[in-house]
């Protein structure tokens, strides 16, 4: 299973401290998202990846190197459901 | 429709049809320093609920442009209520134009304070005491701020005192205009106040918000600092009308909780609360 | 007393409109017949005063709101129901959208409505029901009466989007005398693209012209028949005699006389650029007796808002009835509803 994020034009993001709060535009929902939920999206804005994918680039890039792979594919679940992220 | 009157506040523009004279009446007698609109953004009909309900035990049935199937007939005496009820309802389900914030708002050099919280915080109140020590009063319901420019809008429609804020007001403005007493309406006594002729005559000047307030009744003075993602929270709640804005919601209400400095304050009195907003206002 | 006419000469010819309308009474009808942003739509770019084009500004872009929320919903389902690799069919606003057609411009859209075969409704029942969307009411009575005899699974509401869904497996209530050929509809159904599909252009006229008709008090009437309006024009754009191709194919279906009916009010209101034939196919527009009751309740609404001729109304309101339900069923039907008061 791979996982899509919406393209970055499809997301306003409005930085406040404790997190972002993002609208996303295709659904008009605004979503309040704290990390890792914003490195997951920025992860995948290039391309689709798997839960590999996901999890090496998490710690890669983002230096987020304590994600399990059980929490991070609970995360992602969370993003499917809201609708943020595309599983397929 | 028999019976009609039309008023702006502040920028929205209303129609009020009524099967009866009374309500009517009322309207036109407290709302009589405000203008009319070129063209009413909204329509209330006070309806007879059954036709023989126009003549026996009067019965007002509130209807209009948009409706609640859970919105219960008031009595005729209590049409002011209905009628004001009714208008405010419009706005808060129809209105597209502005973010609704369900805010009080008072205003001093063009800058704007917006105070919000639940029912009993007293940002009625508080809005009323500032007005009476020099500050224009901007609205007791709803702020508007249009999402073109950041600014909010006066919407200073009849302040709707309730029990014991109703000798409060008629102590703290003795010279205002005060509707008549609607006793045991289904929140309790009620009696409509005209805010000041300087408010109404400046309702068309918006102000810059310049402090976001959250008030609390009941508890010693203390005053804490806000961040902007609790307010952008608390604002989505305090909003009847930002999943419908969109877009333009969103960039609404980003920019007003980056822009604006928040605080939470508790007091236990008017005269501590009037005292600690001047306060924040002076260092903010 | 004013009548909605106002309303029906200003969507078919925003031109006519004089510089004295009575502004304020037309908006409030479109307000409450639904059809302010498409008002506002077909006014755009017209000389306005200038509180009036304020106001329609807003209604472009409500309307510009809702249309997106409508797209996003027929997409979260499309996601839901892409594993069982049915065909989903959407149905009216949300598919003149999704189709980018003109009846979408400023139409407020309700909720969704899709269409899938009858053999996949369980599947498609337990996979929305897996994605979030829960049963409106929980009532046995109500329950019961939509599974045996409606066209549809009782409504689902989604948990979080707060947004219904209806699952059609037909067009029309199984207690309608006439049975339309739902696996007809599906196959003529056309792709967009992206796994969803929209009926064709004479289905989407036939089953708007049966849910006007057939399946309804004739309540947002007004609205459903300039939603065929904008269907027939954008048909004969491409084909002169699209009229015949929507009269034969509501003809597959035993809907041609509500189709027919439709193209005789929608011509007749709206002023629709379709002609009478006497062959391959039938299709009279000379106005009928009856067709002036059916205008009547379709401009039933005064410049307040107000529902008015009552009468006509209550005629409307037993007909729909009448004609979904057998007539013994109708009173045991609303003997139920009587006694759990």
């Amino acid at each position: 299973m791979r996982y899509r994020a919406p393209p970055p034009e499809a997301l306003l993001t409005a930085d406040l401290d404790a997190f972002a709060a993002v609208f996303h535009r295709p659904s008009g929902i605004t979503h309040l998202l704290a990390s890792p939920a914003r490195e997951i999206l920025a992860a995948l804005v290039d391309a689709p990846l798997d839960l590999d994918g996901v999890l090496a680039a998490l710690s890669d890039r983002f230096d987020i190197a304590d994600a399990s792979r059980a929490a991070l594919a609970a995360r992602l679940d969370e993003l499917v459901g809201v609708g943020l992220v595309e599983a397929a | 429709m028999r019976h009609v009157f039309c008023v702006r506040i502040g920028p929205i523009g209303f129609r009020v049809g009524s099967d009866w004279r009374a309500p009517i009446d009322a309207l036109s007698d407290l709302y009589r320093y405000y203008p009319a609109p070129n063209l009413p953004d909204f329509t209330v009909r006070l309806e007879a609920t059954r036709p023989w309900r126009r003549w026996i035990r009067p019965s007002i049935a509130i209807a209009g442009d948009y409706t609640l199937p859970e919105a219960a007939p008031l009595p005729l005496a209590q049409g002011l209520l209905a009628a004001e009820m009714a208008m405010n309802l419009q706005l808060a389900l129809g209105g597209r134009r502005y973010l609704l914030l369900h805010a009080s708002c008072v205003e001093r050099d063009g800058q704007a304070v917006l105070m919000t919280g639940e029912s009993g915080a007293g940002k009625s109140t508080l809005a009323t005491l500032l007005a009476a020590k020099g500050w224009r009063f901007m609205g007791d319901e709803f702020a508007l701020i249009d999402p073109d420019t950041g600014l909010v809008h006066a919407f200073p429609r009849l302040i709707s005192l309730k029990n014991a804020g109703i000798a409060a007001a008629l102590a703290a403005r003795p010279d205002a205009r005060f509707g008549p007493l609607l006793k045991d309406t289904p929140k309790g006594d009620i009696r409509h106040m005209v805010p000041d002729a300087l408010s109404v005559g400046a309702m068309d000047e918006p102000a810059r918000p310049a402090l976001l307030l959250y008030p609390h009744y009941g508890a010693a003075s203390e005053t804490r600092g806000v961040p902007a993602s609790e307010s952008f929270v608390r604002l989505t709640q305090a909003s009847t009308n930002y999943v419908a804005m969109g877009e333009a919601g969103f960039g609404a209400l980003a920019r007003l909780v980056r822009e604006t400095p928040a605080h939470a304050i508790d007091y236990p009195d008017g005269a501590a609360a009037v005292a600690q907003v001047e306060a924040l206002w002076r260092t903010r | 007393m004013a009548d909605a006419l106002i309303l029906a000469r200003a969507l078919a010819d925003p031109q006519s409109l004089a510089l004295d309308t009575d502004w304020t009474g037309l908006v409030t009808m479109a307000r409450a017949e639904q059809l302010l942003g498409t008002l506002a739509w077909r006014l755009d770019g017209l000389p306005l005063p200038e509180d009036v084009a304020v106001l329609l500004a807003d209604a472009r872009a409500a309307a510009e709101n809702g249309r997106r929320a409508a797209l996003w919903e027929a997409e979260m389902a499309r996601r839901a129901l892409a594993p069982l690799g049915c065909p989903v069919v959407l149905l009216k606003g949300t598919a003149f959208a999704a189709a980018g057609l003109s009846a979408a411009r400023g139409r407020s859209i309700g909720d969704l409505d899709i269409l899938v075969p009858r053999a996949s409704l369980d599947a498609v029942e337990a996979a929305l029901l897996a994605a979030g969307w829960e049963w409106v009411k929980p009532d046995p009575y109500d329950d019961a009466y939509y599974r045996r005899w409606m066209h549809e699974l009782p409504p689902l509401i989604h948990r979080d989007r707060d947004r219904m869904i209806d699952v059609h497996h037909t067009i029309l209530p199984l207690t309608a005398r006439v049975t339309p050929d739902a696996a007809a509809l599906l196959a003529d159904a056309r792709a967009l693209g992206n796994g969803l599909s929209v009926l064709s252009p004479e289905g989407m006229i036939v089953h708007a012209a049966a849910h006007l008709f057939a399946d309804g008090d004739l309540a947002g009437g007004l609205r459903n028949l300039w939603d065929i309006h904008c269907l027939l024009c954008e048909g004969l754009e491409d084909d002169p005699d699209f009229a015949l191709s929507v009269i034969e194919e509501a003809a597959r279906h035993q809907l041609d006389a509500a189709t027919a009916l439709a193209l005789r009010l929608t011509h007749q209101m709206f002023g629709t650029p379709v002609k009478s034939y006497t062959h391959p196919a039938r299709l009279d527009l000379k106005p009928r007796p009856l067709d002036r009751l059916y205008r009547r309740r379709l401009l039933a609404r005064d410049d307040w808002g107000r529902p008015t001729r009552p009468f006509t109304r209550f005629a409307f309101y037993v007909r729909s009835h009448w004609l979904r339900m057998p007539p013994a069923m109708l009173a045991r039907h609303l003997w139920t509803k009587w006694r759990r008061g």
